[in-house]
């Protein structure tokens, strides 16, 4: 039954499921079977760059199901993708042994500098990556399942939501911070060697790590359009639109919600994790509250509620995000400043939403002169989208402020 | 006064705002099958009232029972709305994003859980519950229109459908005929009278005419209790209900 | 404690520099003199007699360094200094001044000998000179050191002091430092004991480290004395302690208030969620760098004046950047909270790299003017001055704006419009010129609250970004829309925050308050001081 929904799902999606698949087998082709004087050949920095981007997209995608989705708009994602990135730095930093600076085959090097006499118990298990690969998902899962489960079910909604949100990442980003956590501290951690026994340092294993992100990525888009297209997520959309109203009809807005959310956390923390190798470190920067809130711009750019958005959003962004760091560094953060105001001003939809209503305008306006030219009242044929189609139109009253929800 | 054959049972409920007491010391009884048409100036407690009932808002004292044992004050509004009771808002509240029919499937009685939502799959059942709906509110030719691209009566009805489709014990029908012409009245009237041969129904109204025209007990609700209670001829020959509609 | 000390020491810094001018100068190097004509010891003692009875606290140098051995005759010309060794001569001293005079070589000078009866003489006289010092302040370093350093030997001296002391705070010390002596003395158990009980009320540190050292060193009644003051002692500091963590506390409660308290009107009273609240911040501190150079380099005297110049127009900067963000975003985005907090980060990166471009990444100097620096001491206490002068500056602040909102038309066209925006409306009240002006109020407490942040903060692009998190918790801990409840949630986060901080360091503190707040906000959505009502929860 899923199949079939997949089969009947959106072609835009099909589209992107099929660019995502055919990359994870062109990028790694042209990078290693072609030779470097080739016009086609990829460059290793490329292939990291891409990759890197990749799993941003994941964590924009992860975002728009919270956000788009279900209204939600959450300031701690960067806070998940963390910690599935931390999950992987500590399977990375096991499988450095006794290679590091100090040469203990147990503990990191920085345990060593910080005078720990053996492994904390939560670095137990790490050298596995099973047992890695589940904490991925479990640890950012289990904390959004217990924020979430106590958020919604108190009914904080809103911006309310969105600061504790950001409060939690920050409570998160104080911690690692600190030396005594045993994350490394401030410098995180780093230079790492092999993962499941390739060198990550490797074209090979880089051109896999990226496969593996394009791959995750369009899994993670068939999942969030089976999702979407569920009764479960047309409920979503209505808890989005009229809480109240799904509460009314029997509905638990706050379950609805703690499942996106809970999903939604899982997938940052496996961009997360696909991140920390491609990029060779994880430091407490991650949980800084301004990159969860670049997320949401990535999300908001491409057009938050589409699936294809959010990671045409994330490629665009960060890719304008790399020249101009390269070219005028000192404009990126007038540029990105600029891009929130220009977006909520004049793209609420995104891109992906303006191309929709330009084209639903466009048919509606064709629509339109058909019927005219039947002779028909030209009115009929009520296409045309009203404001509240805008995906996550929190208020259904006018624009006038209230006292915040 | 017995609860066991009502479905509807308030005993001195109280309420109050920051000092403000939107409902004082309120008693109402309904039985089993019955429609009740409340009326009442603004600010008379019928939305805190149905705000009770449903669960929305605690009252401070007082007893409320659903269906003679069941009491609402321990429930919120999920739970309450699994037990059987439906509402509809003063404003109309549907999913403006979603088809009529995706309206409808959401409110459609079934589990009300995540994982059977996630895998759901339309029944034959089911299906054929959503077209006598689509008949009843007469709404069988717009099935696939966005709500948002309703009417603001077809956008009442549509709402109404949705209480139908959660297959309700009792509703709670808040002002259903507000900004609608006299045609789609008419046509509000007669929809609500069928729906009350095998349901219990709680109508707020503004409009004589259209409480008329459901023919039921009546109550007139002031400053938060009863005023007075019986037909509506009798109601409207009532000395203060008419001082307190006509401010003399 | 530390106050007299404090007071005593710069009295004494005041004397010893006022007094090599005066008349009195010349007399006593003229006895001084007289050293070098002494011939055996009684000469010298009467010498020392003579210096002591000048009652002048200069002496204490020469006599000081004769009790040591260091007072030195010069052979060629028979001058008296003080020696210090140096290599392998001996650096010669002024004995007054205590300036260096000269270098000389062993064999040029003569040692002045002293015996122990004439080391005796010298200390008493020292003692007796500073106890009877014209100058309390003197009189009190004198106790003060004679309490930490007790000697049997300092008993009667000090009992010849206290009976001729009048001063009561003087007295008291004295008596304070002869307890101190006696409980090192073999006098008799119930002097001792008395002698505890008087040093176990003064209650300080040095009180207790004087009684843990008896308790150490004595035995019977005398240590079990010991133990109990040292038990009282301890729960006094205690509740020191509190004290000056409650301090601390408001103090930050303070400083958590300014930052909030615009926020409280932008946010709490018109329901707009200002991310860029920050940078108002920000841009208020750096209008007061910039006043303080414009006064360094044009108008070096109004440097004391450079706050109260900087407070209007940091307030009028950050108004007016208010402004143009209330007027050019968000009020395309009213009843758009995510929208217009996304918009306003924008704002806020844009400001912050602004601000980094013309000023410069790095820390700015704002410098402190003399009323906001330094400290005095309560008790155990030490207050800053900045630190109270920012107390008071926020609480000022909070009770202006309080009377702005209940007390004045504007106020109450703002509550109007918050009230209910279609009715103000239809009254005749120009709706958008209130939102404006309400967000530029807002703003520009910020703008304020910036020039006070200036004084204990480092004056950086980033400035705001310390702020805004912590802010927001504050409002919406207080509850959303009341004014009470931002200051009351500012002092009571301050507070907490204080009081975990020596059990759970800074950081961790800070963590769990962070955490407490977010249960917090779970257990009641509207913070402290909800509204309630139909209304809102709609």
């Amino acid at each position: 039954m899923i199949t079939q929904r997949f089969f009947s799902a959106d072609r835009r999606i099909a589209v992107a499921v099929f660019i995502l698949l055919a990359a994870a087998v062109v990028v790694p082709l042209l990078n290693l079977a072609i030779a470097p004087s080739s016009a086609l050949y990829v460059p290793p920095y490329i292939v990291a760059l891409v990759g890197k981007y990749l799993c941003y997209a994941l964590l924009a995608l992860a975002l728009d199901l919270v956000w788009g989705y279900c209204g939600i708009l959450s300031l701690g994602h960067g806070a998940f993708f963390a910690l599935g990135g931390y999950a992987m730095g500590m399977y990375l930093m096991r499988q450095i042994g006794s290679r590091g600076v100090y040469g203990n085959p147990i503990l990191p090097d920085f345990m060593v500098f910080l005078n720990y006499k053996e492994l904390p118990w939560f670095w137990h298990g790490f050298d596995h990556f099973w047992f890695a690969a589940t904490m991925v998902l479990a640890v950012p899962g289990l904390l959004a399942f217990v924020f979430g489960w106590f958020a919604f079910r108190s009914r904080v909604t809103g911006v309310y939501l969105s600061i504790i949100t950001q409060a939690m990442t920050y409570a998160l980003l104080l911690a690692f911070f600190r030396n005594d956590m045993g994350f490394g501290g401030n410098n995180g951690l780093t230079d790492f060697k092999d993962i499941l026994g390739f060198n990550v340092q490797a074209d090979a294993t880089r051109s896999a790590l990226f496969a593996a992100s394009a791959v995750t990525l369009a899994l993670a888009v068939l999942l969030t359009a089976a999702i979407v297209g569920s009764k479960y997520g047309k409920l979503l959309m209505a808890v989005r639109d009229a809480e109240s109203r799904t509460r009314f009809l029997g509905w638990r807005a706050e379950n609805v919600k703690l499942f996106a959310f809970t999903v939604s956390a899982i997938m940052a923390g496996i961009a997360g994790a696909l991140y920390v190798p491609q990029v060779g470190i994880i430091n407490p920067g991650e949980f800084e509250p301004s990159s969860s809130i670049e997320v949401v711009i990535w999300t908001a750019v491409g057009g938050r509620g589409t699936i294809v958005g959010p990671i045409i959003g994330a490629l665009l962004v960060n890719a304008g995000k790399s020249w101009f760091t390269g070219v005028l560094p000192e404009f990126w953060l007038f540029a990105l400043g600029g891009l929130f105001v220009a977006v909520t001003l004049l793209l609420p939809k995104g891109i992906v939403g303006m191309w929709d209503s330009w084209r639903g305008n466009a048919r509606a306006t064709r629509a339109a002169s058909l019927a005219a030219e039947a002779g028909a009242d030209p009115e009929a044929p009520k296409i045309v989208r009203s404001a509240a189609r805008t995906p996550g139109a929190w208020s259904a009253s006018g624009a006038e402020p209230q006292p915040a929800e | 006064m017995s609860k066991s054959n009502t479905i509807l049972y308030l005993d001195g409920v109280s309420a109050s705002f920051d000092g403000f007491r939107a409902i004082n010391n309120l008693s109402l009884v309904l039985d089993k099958g019955e429609m009740r048409a409340i009326i009442g100036p603004n600010g008379a407690g019928k939305t805190t009232m149905m705000d009770i009932v449903t669960g929305k808002t605690r009252p401070d004292e007082g007893e409320v029972f659903f269906d003679g044992q069941v009491d609402l004050t321990r429930h919120d509004e999920a739970e309450i709305a699994m037990m059987g009771i439906g509402r509809k808002f003063q404003k109309p509240t549907v999913f403006e994003n979603h088809s009529v029919e995706d309206n409808l499937m959401l409110a459609l009685k079934g589990p009300r859980s995540i994982f059977p939502a996630l895998f759901h799959r339309r029944s034959a059942a089911e299906a054929r519950r959503i077209d006598d709906i689509l008949g009843i509110i007469r709404l069988g030719d717009k099935r696939d229109e966005l709500a948002a691209n309703l009417s603001h009566g077809q956008k009442q009805w549509l709402e109404i459908g949705m209480l139908l489709a959660q297959d309700p014990k009792l509703l709670l029908v808040d002002e259903p005929v507000a900004g609608m012409t006299d045609a789609e009245t008419e046509e509000t009237a007669r929809l609500l009278k069928d729906i009350a041969r095998d349901h219990s129904v709680i109508v707020v109204e503004h409009d004589m005419h259209f409480v008329r025209e459901l023919g039921v007990k009546v109550t007139c609700l002031h400053e938060g209790s009863v005023l007075s209670e019986g037909t509506l001829d009798f109601v409207s020959a009532d000395e203060r209900v008419v001082e307190v509609y006509l401010g003399r | 404690m530390i106050l007299i000390r404090a007071i005593g020491l710069t009295l004494l810094l005041v004397i010893a520099s006022l007094l090599p001018s005066s008349a009195a100068e010349a007399d006593l190097r003229a006895t001084i003199a007289k050293f070098a004509t002494a011939t055996n010891f009684s000469g010298t003692e009467a010498v020392v007699r003579e210096l002591a009875a000048s009652g002048d606290p200069a002496v204490e140098r020469p006599l000081s360094a004769l009790a040591d051995g260091n007072l030195y005759i010069r052979k060629s010309d028979s001058q008296v200094f003080v020696g210090k060794e140096a290599g392998d001569g001996i650096e010669l001293l002024d004995p007054l001044s205590g300036e260096k005079a000269a270098d000389a070589a062993k064999t040029d000078l003569t040692k002045i000998k002293v015996n122990n009866g004439l080391r005796r003489t010298i200390r008493d006289a020292l003692g007796t000179l500073t106890l009877r010092a014209k100058d309390a302040g003197v009189r009190l370093a004198a106790a003060a050191t004679m309490f930490k350093t007790p000697d049997a030997a300092n008993i009667e001296p000090l009992d010849a002091a206290i009976a001729a002391e009048t001063e009561p705070g003087v007295k008291a010390l004295f008596e304070q430092a002869r307890a101190a002596s006696v409980l090192v003395s073999d006098k008799p158990e119930a002097d001792k004991l008395a002698a505890i009980s008087l040093i176990a009320a003064r209650g300080d540190r040095d009180a207790l480290s004087l009684l843990t050292s008896v308790e150490a060193s004595s035995q019977g009644p005398v240590k079990d004395a010991a133990t109990a003051a040292i038990g009282t002692i301890n729960s006094t500091l205690a509740l020191w302690d509190a004290g000056q963590n409650i301090w601390y506390g408001i103090s930050l409660g303070s400083v958590l208030l300014l930052a909030a308290i615009g926020l409280a009107i932008t946010f709490g009273v018109m329901g707009v969620i200002n991310m860029a609240h920050g940078e108002m911040v920000m841009l208020g501190a750096y209008t007061t760098f910039v006043v303080q150079q414009v006064i360094r380099t044009s108008f070096p005297g109004l440097f004391d004046w450079s706050l109260v110049i900087a407070l209007p127009l940091a307030f009028l900067v950050a108004a007016l950047v208010g402004l143009a963000i209330e007027r050019g975003l968000i009020r395309f985005l009213y009843g758009r909270p995510l929208e217009t907090l996304l918009a306003t980060w924008g704002v806020s990166l844009i400001l912050q790299q602004a601000v980094r471009t013309i000023f410069g990444p790095t820390n700015q100097e704002v410098g402190n003017p003399s009323w906001m620096s330094g400290s005095f001491d309560i008790g155990q206490l030490a207050v800053t001055w900045n630190r109270l002068w920012i107390l008071v500056f926020a609480l000022l602040v909070f009770g202006v704006l309080l009377y702005v909102m209940k007390r004045t038309p504007w106020g109450l066209q703002m509550r109007a419009v918050t009230a209910n925006r279609r009715m103000a409306a239809s009254m005749g009240i120009r709706t958008p010129w209130v939102d404006a002006l309400t967000f530029a109020l807002g703003s520009g407490i910020a703008g304020i609250a910036g020039v006070a942040l200036s004084q204990i903060d480092n004056v950086s692009p980033n400035l705001g970004r310390g702020y805004i998190i912590d802010s927001f918790m504050v409002v919406v801990f207080g509850g959303v829309g009341n004014l009470w409840g931002t200051l009351v949630g500012a002092f009571s986060l301050g507070i907490v925050n204080k009081f975990l901080e020596p059990y759970a360091g800074a950081v961790l503190g800070k963590i769990v308050v962070l955490v407490l707040i977010i249960l917090f906000i779970q257990k009641r959505p509207r913070g402290l001081f909800a509204l309630k009502g139909r209304a809102v929860e709609a």
